[in-house]
């Protein structure tokens, strides 16, 4: 993309990472398999990780790219141990419905 | 600068064009005639047996987190691939003891047993 | 490029990376033993905590950074890896036979213990917002494990989900308070941030990016409003790992809390000091008026939790060096104070049930005095009573708001404080003047370790509060050098 495309874009492209991460909040917030909060929150990291690339973009600089690597692999091993807590919460409860899961109250 | 999006945009009615028209033009001259087999899912095939969303072995899903986390580290080669001369003997190091990691990682994995089917 | 490595860059990392080599070791030699030997590991573990705190002691008077800046050598980020690596390290200690006797005590829970800490040191000596970020992860995904590793109990596994679900959601909140910062300022260094805030002043950007890092950072320390998760998870979750999460967590939380906002951004403290002040007054109120009402311990210790981050959020608030060293000090006595609290309340479980409700402590004098008076030094220090480390740092908070001219947060502050008497009290009362019902007469656990370990901490929790000269010393001395004035 040419530089002045990217300068005309610039404001709509973080207003889409601004929407991106604003879904993932409703997301969590309105929905109640923990599955499709668990993608919501995935939503919210790679809102961050589409705003580092284009602040890098912006600036000029590497690093933000170097960044979402990081945040990438920090996430698959997020992804790893969640999916395996939700497995076993599963096996347990038959249920993956956050309102079922209320043994703890107080 | 709109207008570089112009080529995407014609080739994208024409793509939608093309698919309306073949499907128009099989409805409209094509002839029908019903028949059990070919109602059934798949016509040449068994029929299916239980719901579509069985659930799948939980292997199936430690294979994959497994491969997951193994695939998504090879992130770190691409960067240190392209700038392999720039950063000589340390940078090669540096990765031997990445993969050291890693290598802890896979026995883990290997001597848990994670790796067998059954 | 400058690829040069000096020692400086190896230093700087030392102590997490002794944790995570252990803790590599404790994972593989646990392959290749017999299955009979492998309780021994936590003794390994243990020797991990010892080499790592020995190694983060050592270089307390190191100042420098490493690997371009991304680590800082201070003694700010010694003195809070060592409240990890201390509460680390007795975590194993009060684990022991609380594993043994469930069943549980895999070699995982220990390297898991060590992963997390190397990640609450690696977030101390954090001078980027990336190892930040990396740091967090590393110190919350083994505590999700940690938290659910009584399977299949179904409340640790439902502690270990709600605790996984938020989390990661706070997580998500501060990448994109990272990103957003990045965006504003060019930077997420942050030596480079606290120099470029003196040049361009704040933005909008920067400061929605600062307020949703609070949040994130909110929701690890558990401050009001985001604190929903805690009384859940901390109930559910093995009785060691609520001690363990309780101090560590919040530890961790607090380092890069009070290195970001203390420090990077103190330049623009007018934009965000009446945000903190307000979430400090919340958290206070909300959390010692719920704990009034609780029956079951381990959840008052929970809302108590919850109230003393926002004392130490009163320290962040203030934005001056008696605040970020009060908030030091009073870091350190709540470690203490709060794993010998919850090393009496493992000694209290029993595999057959927790015996965490009120009833189960009366008359506890009657049966184990001597762990009625070390619960009566902790409960009495939670409470801020004189002649403990409770006490000492509460002063240097309180003080702290009032020189900042934040009256109103300190008159709250001593207000909950009197109001967190009742539950406190109300504990020493139970154990030691009324007699337990017949057949409620709980026996707690005898064991060396764990003996240890409540001890250990109540003898540091009551030398906090009598001569606290060289603690106070050297916190002030790590909040002069951080806020370098």
């Amino acid at each position: 993309m040419s530089n002045q495309g990217f300068v005309d874009l610039f404001p709509l492209l973080i207003g889409l990472c601004g929407v991106l991460f604003t879904l993932g909040v409703i997301g969590v917030l309105v929905r109640r398999n923990a599955i499709v909060i668990f993608m919501s929150v995935e939503l919210m990291l790679n809102a961050a990780n589409l705003a580092f690339i284009i602040f890098a973009r912006a600036l000029n600089q590497i690093d933000g790219q170097i960044f979402v690597f990081f945040v990438m692999v920090v996430a698959a091993a997020e992804v790893a141990v969640g999916l395996a807590l939700i497995v076993t919460i599963f096996r347990t409860k038959q249920s993956i419905n956050v309102d079922s899961i209320n043994s703890l109250k107080g | 600068m709109l207008e570089s999006y112009l080529p995407i945009a014609i080739l994208l009615i024409v793509a939608t064009v093309v698919c309306l028209l073949l499907v128009a033009v099989g409805t409209i001259f094509g002839p029908r005639r019903k028949s059990f087999r070919k109602g059934s899912p798949y016509e040449s095939g068994m029929q299916p047996i239980g719901p579509g969303t069985r659930r799948m072995s939980v292997r199936f899903y430690l294979i994959a987190v497994l491969f997951i986390l193994f695939d998504v580290e090879v992130i770190f080669f691409y960067p240190w691939a392209v700038n392999f001369r720039a950063l000589g003997l340390f940078g090669f190091v540096e990765m031997l003891v990445f993969v050291g990691i890693l290598l802890v990682g896979y026995v883990y994995v290997w001597r848990k047993g994670a790796l067998e089917w059954d | 490029m400058n690829l040069q490595v000096t020692s400086t860059d190896y230093l700087s990392i030392l102590p997490p990376t002794i944790l995570a080599v252990f803790a590599m070791l404790v994972l593989v030699i646990d392959l290749f033993v017999k299955p009979e030997r492998r309780p021994g590991l936590a003794w390994l573990a243990l020797i991990g905590f010892v080499v790592a705190g020995v190694a983060a002691f050592a270089l307390i008077n190191q100042r420098g950074t490493g690997f371009h800046g991304m680590i800082a050598l201070d003694p700010y980020a010694q003195v809070l890896g060592l409240v990890a690596i201390v509460a680390g390290g007795f975590t194993v200690l009060t684990s022991f036979n609380y594993v043994r006797d469930r069943n549980i005590g895999r070699s995982e829970y220990y390297a898991l213990l060590l992963f997390s800490v190397s990640g609450m040191v690696l977030m101390a000596s954090a001078n980027n917002l990336i190892i930040v970020f990396i740091a967090l992860e590393l110190l919350s995904i083994p505590l999700y494990v940690l938290a659910g590793f009584a399977r299949p109990d179904p409340q640790s596994e439902e502690a270990a989900l709600k605790y996984f679900l938020l989390g990661a959601f706070a997580s998500g909140f501060l990448l994109f308070g990272i990103a957003l910062t990045y965006g504003a300022l060019g930077s997420i260094d942050l030596t480079v941030i606290a120099a470029k805030i003196g040049q361009v002043g704040s933005s909008p950007m920067l400061l929605i990016g600062a307020g949703l890092i609070l949040v994130g950072l909110g929701f690890k320390v558990a401050a009001v409003p985001f604190h929903m998760w805690t009384p859940d998870v901390y109930e559910g979750a093995p009785t060691p790992i609520t001690g363990f999460m309780s101090v560590g967590a919040k530890a961790a939380g607090f380092a890069a809390m009070l290195r970001v906002f203390g420090y990077s951004l103190h330049a623009i403290q007018a934009d965000w000091v009446i945000i903190v002040a307000i979430l400090s007054a919340a958290t206070m109120i909300v959390g010692n008026i719920i704990a009034i009402s609780q029956t079951n311990l381990k959840r008052m210790l929970a809302y108590s939790s919850i109230a003393h981050a926002g004392y130490i959020l009163m320290g962040v608030a203030s934005a001056n060096q008696t605040g970020m060293a009060g908030a030091l000090f009073y870091l350190l006595a709540y470690t203490f104070t709060n794993i010998g609290a919850f090393a009496v309340l493992t000694a209290m479980a029993r595999p057959e049930g927790e015996n965490q409700t009120f009833p189960a402590y009366r008359g506890l004098y009657k049966r184990s005095p001597g762990l009625a008076l070390m619960m009566m030094i902790f409960m009495l220090s939670l409470t801020g009573i004189p002649l403990t480390g409770g006490f000492i740092g509460k002063y240097y908070l309180f003080l702290s708001a009032i020189e900042a001219r934040l009256y109103w947060l300190a008159i709250i502050g001593v207000l909950t404080s009197v109001v967190s008497a009742f539950f406190y009290l109300r504990v020493i009362v139970d154990m030691f003047m009324r007699e337990a019902e017949p057949g409620q007469e709980v026996k707690a656990v005898n064991y060396a370790p764990l003996n240890w370990t409540i001890n250990l901490t109540a003898l540091a929790t009551f030398v906090l509060g009598v001569i606290p000269t060289s603690a106070l010393a050297l916190v002030q001395l790590a909040a002069k050098l951080l806020m370098g004035t």
